[in-house]
């Protein structure tokens, strides 16, 4: 019986801590006043730049934390690699395939 | 557990299986070897049907993308009529939500039900507050006259909007893009609402169960699982936000 209780709790994976939870959740909220804060600024062409790479690096947190990446196995960090993989595939053929072909034509 | 093979299995696995008294959790299916791995086997599962909504949603992006290239002009006076602080409240509330969703996780990885319930209820309670301000912004578009299809008018597109009257009003036909923005708006945001919808139903289930006891036992997939797909709704959002609410808040 004993040995029930024992398997279920013995984690491929780490437990993780609140503390990291934590610190995360902080980074989120700053990084929310800042991407909100900065598009009141002029900065041209790179504010979307920069609230493009300020959402990529939330996502990235919680990707990283929230959703366990940094502690899974290679299968895991594989697979979600390779789904921003084919998002990024999406998004720059289509891009090419309009610059190329149909851009100012509307 | 003793372990009882089924017909089909006396069949795969050595017969000194059942008399060898083999223990295991009673949440081992037996076509995994272990919990470990059942449990990877799972989360995989889960990341793949994940991966399927990145590209769900990647296709509104993409179309979001061609359009706010070819319309910029319509985007930007869309985007002012947006509720900014309504956008970032529901950032900051969705934010709130994924961190009380990990917590849940670690109180049930952790066996504390009461904690769990906890910070399930708070998710809960969270995503009910972001639904509040989503429908008060979508009445808010309906009593603007900003639905597409609806009762759409450009009249606000091709007048000085009065708290950005540096801006120069938009020409009949440029205004009519701000159409398509609207309906960005209202599918990308829609959707996302949608998946919101079923993440606070399913969480009913979870708290039900949670209070039962299911997952504070050592098996908690399930709660792991629905983590993962409430946090990618958060992302999803975490880019939706800057894209619709943010084009050029400095003009």
């Amino acid at each position: 019986m004993s040995e029930e209780l024992d398997e279920p709790t013995h984690h491929a994976h780490t437990v993780v801590h609140p503390k990291v939870y934590a610190l995360v959740f902080g980074a989120l909220l700053f990084l929310t006043a800042l991407t909100t804060g900065v598009s009141y600024v002029e900065l041209g062409v790179f504010n979307a730049v920069v609230a493009l790479a300020i959402a990529v690096i939330k996502g990235s947190l919680v990707v990283l934390f929230f959703m366990h990446m940094r502690y899974s196995s290679k299968l895991l960090k594989l697979t979600i690699c390779s789904g921003f993989f084919t998002l990024f595939v999406l998004l720059s053929l289509t891009m090419t395939d309009y610059i190329s072909r149909a851009w100012g034509l509307w | 557990m003793r372990c009882r093979p089924l017909d089909s299995q006396t069949l795969a696995i050595p017969p000194t299986h059942s008399e060898s008294g083999h223990e295991h959790s009673p949440h081992l299916h037996h076509h995994f070897a272990s919990v470990d791995q059942q449990r990877e086997a799972s989360n995989f599962g889960m990341w793949l049907f994940l991966l399927t909504e990145i590209m769900f949603f990647g296709g509104m992006f993409t179309a979001y993308l061609i359009y706010r290239n070819w319309y910029y002009p319509a985007f930007v006076a869309g985007s002012h009529w947006m509720i900014i602080w309504a956008g970032t409240l529901n950032t900051v509330v969705l934010i709130c939500s994924s961190f009380t969703m990990a917590m849940g996780v670690y109180s049930a990885e952790t066996r504390n039900r009461k904690a769990l319930l906890r910070y399930l209820t708070a998710t809960l309670l969270l995503g009910f507050v972001f639904l509040g301000i989503k429908a008060f912004e979508w009445h808010n578009e309906w009593v603007e006259h900003h639905v597409p299809g609806l009762n759409f008018s450009i009249h606000d597109f091709t007048h000085v909007d009065p708290r950005y009257p540096d801006d120069k009003p938009l020409s009949p036909d440029m205004a009519e893009k701000t159409q398509t923005y609207f309906s960005l708006y209202f599918l990308l945001t829609g959707v996302h609402a949608l998946h919101m919808l079923i993440g606070v139903s399913i969480l009913f289930f979870l708290i039900f169960n949670a209070w039962r006891g299911a997952y504070t036992t050592g098996h908690m997939t399930f709660i792991e699982n629905f983590g993962l797909y409430w946090h990618f709704v958060d992302i999803v959002w975490i880019f939706l936000f800057p894209l619709l609410y943010l084009i050029s808040r400095h003009q």
